[in-house]
């Protein structure tokens, strides 16, 4: 499968460069985010290609360039190479980090391309023509309305936060500013590092330290699995306990569609956004309509309605 | 033969002290701050959750020290124990079809396990000694080549075990032999035979020879290159048996399995006494070590007095404090 993978890349990398001597009339669009190194950012690829090729295939005068880069100096240099090599007419672009990219993206606004930013904003205000993203404080936010529906004044909850940075923070401050007044207690938030291992090993110590737990916040898919992991082995997976994830990976979104008590729900923070923000620059050469603008993709409670439209079995997330 | 073994033992000191009980003076400390926390810190459920936990950078330390007693480093155990783990998960779920979800499957997986882990220590050994490379860079190297096979082989993302597999292979972690868990039975067999190895056998004080002064062990007609190949060997196999333990817990594999285990496998090794720069290991510090680490993590998710972004500092700090308090010249007067 990996084999396949690897050859079908190559293949479209050469196509990319055979494009590149063809007609003038081609509508170049280049897309670069970082190289997947997590399950997040390998289903953001997946749907990448996924996307290239229905676009590609629905208009034959549409090239897309997709590159990966394992750091911000090497996605830098993929931008200069986008620009000077294919001349691309659009870039869509997830930075690897803002500070670092908002130069090289900059520059490639300079060469007139269209610009289109994907999930982390750049440190300047007015470069990009499109923005996409994913909302992080609603994601907090829907959590905690879902919490409020099965929990009563006086319930216990624990938190298990994701690695400190702003992203957890904006999820964690919108999920508190959203319970407060409920009277539901948050015994203690932790980092779990949106890390499996971790989510086990801090949830062993909350159920050791905290003897009366209603529910638990996990933020994250990978972390859930840790938690149910420890819940199971502690014998404290019943009586109504429940767990709220996030993301939308396939296995949790496969235990929703099959009525799973234990993770009932999970809130989209979909690695799929790439795929719109795609769409979204094509529809800029293609639609009579105006596109430029800020879309921002809701944080959608997945339930067990609703969950087959979020679900991709071949995609590796 | 005998004989010759005892001339070599260092002369034992008069008194007790901090060099050798430093360490377990540090755990029963960080034990006592624990229980003053929360008394639920000595519960029955929480000890076994420490032990269980300790065993995977116990089991990967106890390895550790072989090859830094002999003057070496690992830096790819980490990665080491992800690449085994994501092709043991892979292996297993192609059993499935020929062999079915019985035990035969998961022994076969873990037997598969022992032999790369074996295969990877062979390789690291043979790079470092043949091949004349420093240990730090060779591993430094295949760090890099096992973390991002991992990656290859999971497509970026999470390898998980077929599940009806995971029904067998499941008791090996959660399952307890005389009220002890199986993973703490592992390390208690892996701390023993190694302590064994390292204290009763010429390999362990040919280990100690060559961390001391290699080029005198060479002209004492030991096969140095022989033994350092083998520390490394040691070194995989107990990455592999640690790997076999962690499988089971939560059936999957990904690039952030195991990041950063080499790290806490050296500091282990130090703060139980072992000198970094080779020549004196200790087994039992090493164990003290593993679960002085173990400890700290534990103790920092018991409380909300400190914050969470100074949890790094806390376990600096507590590393820095376990090992000063053995090397600092306690009352020795000046020579």
């Amino acid at each position: 499968m990996q084999f396949g993978k690897t050859i079908a890349a190559g293949l479209i990398g050469a196509l990319a460069f055979a494009g590149a001597a063809t007609a003038q009339d081609t509508i170049k669009i280049g897309v670069s985010y970082p190289t997947p190194t997590h399950a997040w950012a390998a289903g953001m690829n997946w749907h990448a290609e996924q996307a290239e090729a229905r676009l590609e295939a629905l208009y034959p005068d549409v090239d897309l360039i997709l590159i990966n880069s394992p750091d911000p100096a090497a996605q830098a240099s993929a931008l200069e190479d986008l620009v000077s090599i294919h001349g691309i007419d659009a870039l869509v672009v997830l930075p690897f980090e803002s500070e670092p990219l908002t130069d090289p993206v900059l520059n490639v606004k300079d060469s007139g391309a269209l610009i289109t930013v994907v999930d982390r904003g750049l440190s300047q205000p007015g470069i990009e023509d499109i923005y996409v993203a994913g909302n992080n404080p609603e994601l907090g936010r829907i959590s905690a309305q879902y919490m409020m529906t099965r929990l009563e004044s006086g319930d216990n909850i624990v938190i298990l936060r994701g690695i400190p940075t702003i992203i957890d923070n904006e999820r964690f401050d919108a999920f508190m500013a959203e319970i407060e007044g409920s009277g539901i207690n948050v015994l203690d938030h932790k980092h779990a590092n949106w890390n499996r291992d971790d989510g086990f090993e801090v949830m062993q110590d909350f159920l050791s330290r905290f003897p009366d737990i209603d529910a638990v916040w996990a933020q994250d898919d990978d972390i859930a699995i840790g938690v149910v992991a420890a819940l199971e082995q502690a014998d404290r997976a019943g009586d109504g306990m429940f767990v709220v994830g996030g993301a939308g990976m396939k296995e949790t979104i496969r235990g929703i569609m099959d009525g799973n008590e234990l993770v009932p729900v999970d809130v989209l923070y979909p690695p799929s956004m790439i795929a719109t923000a795609m769409d979204v620059t094509v529809a800029a050469f293609k639609s009579n309509g105006p596109v430029a603008g800020r879309y921002i993709l809701g944080a959608t409670l997945i339930t067990q309605e609703n969950a087959e439209s979020f679900y991709f079995p071949d995609s590796p997330f | 033969m005998p004989d010759m073994a005892q001339t070599e033992t260092v002369a034992r000191k008069p008194k007790l002290d901090l060099k050798m009980y430093g360490p377990a003076i540090a755990l029963v400390l960080l034990c006592i701050i624990g229980f003053s926390l929360n008394t639920a810190f000595l519960s029955e459920g929480n000890i076994t959750n420490l032990l269980t936990r300790s065993a995977f950078i116990g089991i990967i330390a106890v390895g550790a020290t072989f090859v830094i007693t002999a003057g070496g480093i690992d830096l790819s155990v980490g990665s080491m124990a992800a690449a085994i783990a994501g092709i043991m998960i892979i292996l297993m779920n192609a059993l499935v079809d020929i062999l079915g979800t019985g035990v035969l499957t998961v022994v076969v997986g873990a037997g598969c396990a022992v032999l790369l882990g074996a295969l990877a220590g062979l390789a690291n050994g043979l790079l470092t000694t043949k091949g004349k490379i420093e240990a730090f860079i060779v591993t430094l190297g295949t760090m890099g080549i096992f973390r991002s096979l991992v990656t290859y082989f999971a497509d970026g993302g999470t390898l998980s075990l077929n599940f009806d597999i995971r029904g067998t292979y499941r008791p090996v972690y959660y399952d307890s032999l005389i009220g002890v868990p199986i993973p703490v039975w592992v390390f208690i067999i892996v701390a023993i035979s190694g302590w064994f190895l390292m204290n009763r056998t010429t390999f362990g004080r040919y280990c100690t020879a060559i961390g001391s002064n290699e080029h005198v062990a060479q002209y004492s007609a030991i096969n140095v290159n022989k033994i350092k190949t083998w520390t490394y060997v040691i070194q995989g196999l107990c990455v592999a048996l640690a790997t076999v333990i962690y499988v089971p817990r939560l059936g999957s594999a990904s690039s952030s399995t195991g990041v950063l285990w080499e790290l806490e496998a050296i500091a282990a090794v130090i703060i139980g006494g072992t000198v970094l720069k080779g020549g004196y290991g200790r087994i039992g510090g090493t164990i003290l070590g593993a679960l002085i680490l173990t400890t700290i993590g534990n103790i920092l998710n018991f409380t909300d007095l400190i914050s969470n972004y100074l949890n790094g500092t806390m376990q600096g700090l507590i590393i820095i404090i376990a090992v000063w308090l053995q090397r600092a010249d306690w009352g020795k007067s000046k020579d």
